[in-house]
């Protein structure tokens, strides 16, 4: 048993009350602060996030209920989070109530979907709790049956005494329990005695899908509501001057057509405040549909908004951000790329002397590689319920992030925080864009305006053009080889808009003697976001896309050629503060070697291309299998090995897996947001692809590493190497090579890919 | 007065006949198991059976179903034991879960149509309904699995 202590206050933490009609409830408040600080490294943390109190009820009539902390958005946490507390509590998974709890960082914790964190962050403190009551009621056993504790077991529910033949459910101990001090150390289950954890279970919320009960945001309703839509500029860079609503407040179920600012000119942004558009023309009325008709019917003067300035919070006080006015285009921003691409940059990290090797090599291998701005395209558009009074705020919808909306709200509304409630519902879909709850701050104050409770809807149009976008992405690598062919020098200078993606500190930094790493970064208007593993899905695509062809250059197989320098990263690293582990990133490049056959000659029908990344503490590794599918490549095959640590719920791990690899291959081929004068070229699923049936692949196989290491992220991981292990495939059924997202225009037409196999093979 | 029978159930609704029959079932009769999606006939997301035929509701005028059979996701069997929802929940698709609905109402035009499609037929079926998520292998697995379980019903 391993012991568990608490890295703050243990008595703090755990509380157990004897509830109304009896019964136990082990609330739990705590949160380990260096986990904690480790696994949001990456985000602003308000400075009250220190507690997590969730609950286990057992009721006399032996139903236990877990409250979910965290947000669901796909990522299964309904599932995995109560699985953890089951699995130490000894429940029986099948009798557990689950339901998702209220916004209360408080008492809930962070309760943020992100950064592959939900599984991470509440591992341990949810396995203390349940290891906590589960001690208590064996206490309330041994107590009521005169038995010494140690002779009694936990188990599906039931504590049972073998020497007597006794037995008693939670449920008849609980209102005892109850009166028990809380242990102020529990014992935690072995990985290897687990029975629930590392089992697969099925989706908690499974029926209610497939049933079509209201579980999203967009299914909230409330009595009187009225639905409100903002009819936002044409482009970025412009803004509302003036409109004329007459003709759209003739048309039935109309209430009201008005314009809202959104931020006052001083107000200052939290990191999640972003919006692209703070002049908002508001459209309200009965149903939707009628709300979406009286839009065609506003007549509306925009203007180009010119440079603006915003204020952005920060650790060092507000700091003033000009927003420029530009309209901005495609090629216009791929000649500004170029043009950076070419100034000198912010050095990221050194090692050695680069300059020298560069100059010393007798080959240099040089590529760029872009990529375009991405929508999130979650399949529920955004939008959020609101009912706002002079007393006290309700709001109810999807997001991620309710920790970090509501002091927005609460200086918006001019409400105290405790007046704010914000209830989570199922997510259609996040992929980081839910972090930004730009469309709560709209809903709450159009509620306020109005004196009514309001469903602001986004049409696909209006939440596909409005921004908050994955930013568009180069990066230009170099390698130096000396006259063996040996890898002497390594350089990254990668840039975007308006961010670079460059990881100074990740693999093969630490395996190359000379290396330099550079960024810069262009200002915009275009509003960017998170983006399932941001800067990882653009750099693991380019990085990996070039050490193909650097092993190509250097006449080894790709997949030795990564484990020749994670084994110099492991016995000789270069520099220091390098990120990854290289054993385990090693292993996961043998496990897909091993599970793929790799270099076998039954795969031979195969275009094959291989990439391995590490991000969100988590390891991923693709084999890509291509075949010509109507004159087409088409991924038929992929086999994945991830290292995340102990895997919670496995057939939900390996869907997950399986959906970001089609993700993957759906936006390796097809995706993009581009512009034009401003405006964005795509608005809707007509003209923005997304990947679709006949287009998914024939088998995804998903293996992970077994060992018994903390589990860390699976929602973003395996998603970054895709981009690479298709790029590579590619190569080998085209014979070209794929600078440039998407891929799909660039590869050759039919006829013309089939003549090149040919000639290949 | 547009009457409609949705699910079995009679309905008098005092609306506009062009108003879309997705927003009909969603904000007037409060039916929200049918998605939004794309508005456009894009996504496949508001799937419904109009007489027995896959219609996708954000195109189809409310006028269009006066007076007919509507079927939607909440009454596509009485006890949610469809064999499509039977294997939905067996292999566990679903991850965000929102265009599943739409998904299961496709497949179960493709199923009474075709007692034992192929990987090509529910290819063709399904390529008009987007999962964001790409649970699409599942999908593709379940509908076999739902072909097996209604053939031996």
């Amino acid at each position: 048993m391993n012991q568990s202590k608490s890295t703050t206050s243990r008595r703090s933490f755990l509380k157990s009350t004897l509830l109304a009609g009896g019964g136990l409830m082990i609330s739990f408040s705590w949160l380990s602060k260096a986990g904690l600080a480790g696994a949001l490294s990456e985000h602003t943390l308000p400075a009250e996030w220190h507690g997590l109190t969730g609950y286990i009820k057992i009721t006399p009539d032996n139903i236990i209920k877990i409250l979910n902390p965290n947000p669901e958005f796909g990522q299964n946490v309904m599932t995995s989070l109560p699985m953890i507390v089951a699995e130490e509590l000894e429940a029986d998974w099948k009798k557990i109530i689950v339901e998702m709890g209220p916004h209360d960082n408080i008492k809930l914790g962070p309760q943020f979907t992100g950064g592959s964190n939900s599984v991470r962050m509440y591992w341990k403190p949810l396995r203390e709790a349940g290891a906590a009551a589960r001690q208590m009621l064996l206490q309330a056993a041994a107590q009521t049956w005169g038995v010494p504790i140690t002779e009694l077991s936990a188990k599906d529910g039931l504590i049972t005494h073998t020497t007597s033949g006794r037995s008693a459910t939670y449920g008849s101990l609980a209102s005892k329990a109850a009166t028990l001090p809380v242990p102020t150390e529990v014992k935690l289950k072995e990985a290897k005695d687990f029975q629930i954890v590392r089992h697969s279970q099925k989706n908690v919320e499974g029926e209610k899908v497939v049933s079509g009960k209201p579980l999203f945001g967009l299914d909230y309703r409330q009595e009187g509501m009225l639905y409100a839509m903002i009819q936002h500029p044409p482009a970025f860079g412009m803004k509302l001057q003036s409109f004329d609503a007459a003709a759209a407040l003739q048309m039935p179920g109309i209430t009201d057509v008005f314009k809202l600012q959104l931020y006052a000119e001083d107000f200052e942004q939290g990191g999640f405040d972003t919006r692209t558009f703070n002049d908002l023309l508001v459209v309200v009325g009965k149903t939707t549909w009628e709300v979406m008709n009286a839009r065609k019917k506003l007549v509306v003067q925009w203007a180009a908004a010119g440079d603006s300035k915003d204020f952005i919070a920060g650790r060092n006080g507000k700091r003033e951000v000009i927003v420029p006015g530009a309209l901005e285009s495609t090629t216009t921003q791929l000649a500004d790329m170029r043009e950076y691409a070419r100034k000198p940059s912010q050095e990221l990290r050194k090692d050695g002397d680069p300059e020298t090797a560069f100059k010393n090599a007798a080959q240099v291998i040089e590529r760029t590689y872009t990529a375009p701005f991405l929508a999130h395209n979650c399949m529920e558009p955004m939008n959020f319920f609101a009912h706002v009074t002079s007393e006290k705020a309700l709001l109810a919808g999807p997001l991620q992030a309710p920790g970090w909306i509501e002091p927005t709200l609460s200086k918006l509304l001019n409400l105290p925080p405790e007046k704010i409630e914000i209830q989570m519902t199922r997510m259609g879909g996040g992929f980081g864009r839910r972090a930004y709850g730009h469309y709560l701050s709209e809903a709450a104050l159009i509620s306020k305006r109005i004196n009514a409770p309001v469903h602001l809807v986004y049409s696909r149009e209006d939440d596909m053009t409005y921004g908050i976008y994955r930013p568009m992405y180069t990066a230009t690598y170099r390698a130096a080889l000396d006259a063996n062919k040996n890898l002497i020098g390594f350089h990254v200078k990668g840039g975007g808009i308006p961010e670079h993606a460059v990881h100074a500190n990740r693999f093969p930094a630490g395996a190359i003697d000379n290396y330099l790493a550079e960024g810069w970064s262009i200002p915009s208007n275009i509003t960017i976001g998170a983006f399932r593993a941001p800067r990882s899905n653009f750099i693991a695509a380019a990085e990996q896309s070039f050490l193909d062809e650097l092993a190509a250059a250097m006449g080894k197989d790709p997949i030795d050629l990564r484990l020749e320098l994670l084994k110099k990263a492991k016995d000789n690293p270069v520099g220091k503060n390098n990120e990854y582990d290289a054993d385990r990133y090693a292993g996961i490049l043998k496990l897909v070697k091993d599970k793929s056959g790799w270099g076998k000659p039954e795969n031979k029908k195969y275009s094959r291309g291989v990439a391995a990344y590490f991000c969100h503490n988590s390891y991923a590794a693709h084999v890509v299998d291509i075949v010509m599918k109507n004159g087409f490549p088409y991924v038929e095959r992929v086999f994945s090995a991830i290292d995340c640590g102990i895997v919670i719920n496995p057939d939900a791990a390996t869907n997950m897996v399986e959906g970001a690899v089609i993700d993957g291959i759906g936006n390796a081929f097809f995706g993009r947001l581009s512009h034009k004068g401003g405006a964005p070229v795509q608005n809707n699923f007509n003209n923005y692809r997304i990947i679709r049936h006949s287009e998914a692949p024939q088998k995804i196989e998903v293996h992970f590493i077994q060992n018994d290491i903390d589990p860390t992220g699976l929602g973003e991981p395996p998603f970054p190497p895709v981009f690479g292990a298709v790029a590579n495939a590619l190569f080998k059924a085209t014979n070209k090579r794929y600078y440039d997202q998407p891929f799909y225009e660039q590869i050759p037409k039919p006829g013309n890919t089939l003549n090149i196999k040919q000639k290949l093979g | 007065m547009i009457k409609l029978n949705i699910n079995n159930k009679d309905y008098e609704l005092d609306i506009d006949p062009n108003m879309p029959l997705l927003w009909a079932l969603r904000d007037v009769i409060g039916l929200v198991g049918t998605k939004y999606g794309c508005g456009v006939a894009q996504c496949g997301a508001c799937v419904v059976h109009l007489n027995g035929e896959a219609v996708r509701s954000c195109v189809t005028k409310v006028s269009r179903a006066a007076g007919q059979s509507v079927v939607t996701i909440e009454g596509l069997s009485p006890n949610h034991d469809h064999p499509l929802q039977q294997a939905w929940l067996e292999l566990d698709v679903s991850q965000c879960g929102y265009c599943q609905a739409g998904q299961i109402m496709s497949a179960a035009v493709l199923l009474k149509e075709n007692k034992n499609p192929t990987d090509r037929d529910i290819e063709l079926a399904m390529e008009g309904n987007i999962c964001r998520c790409g649970t699409y292998l599942r999908i593709r697995k379940a509908i076999h699995l739902a072909a097996a379980i209604q053939n031996k019903d």
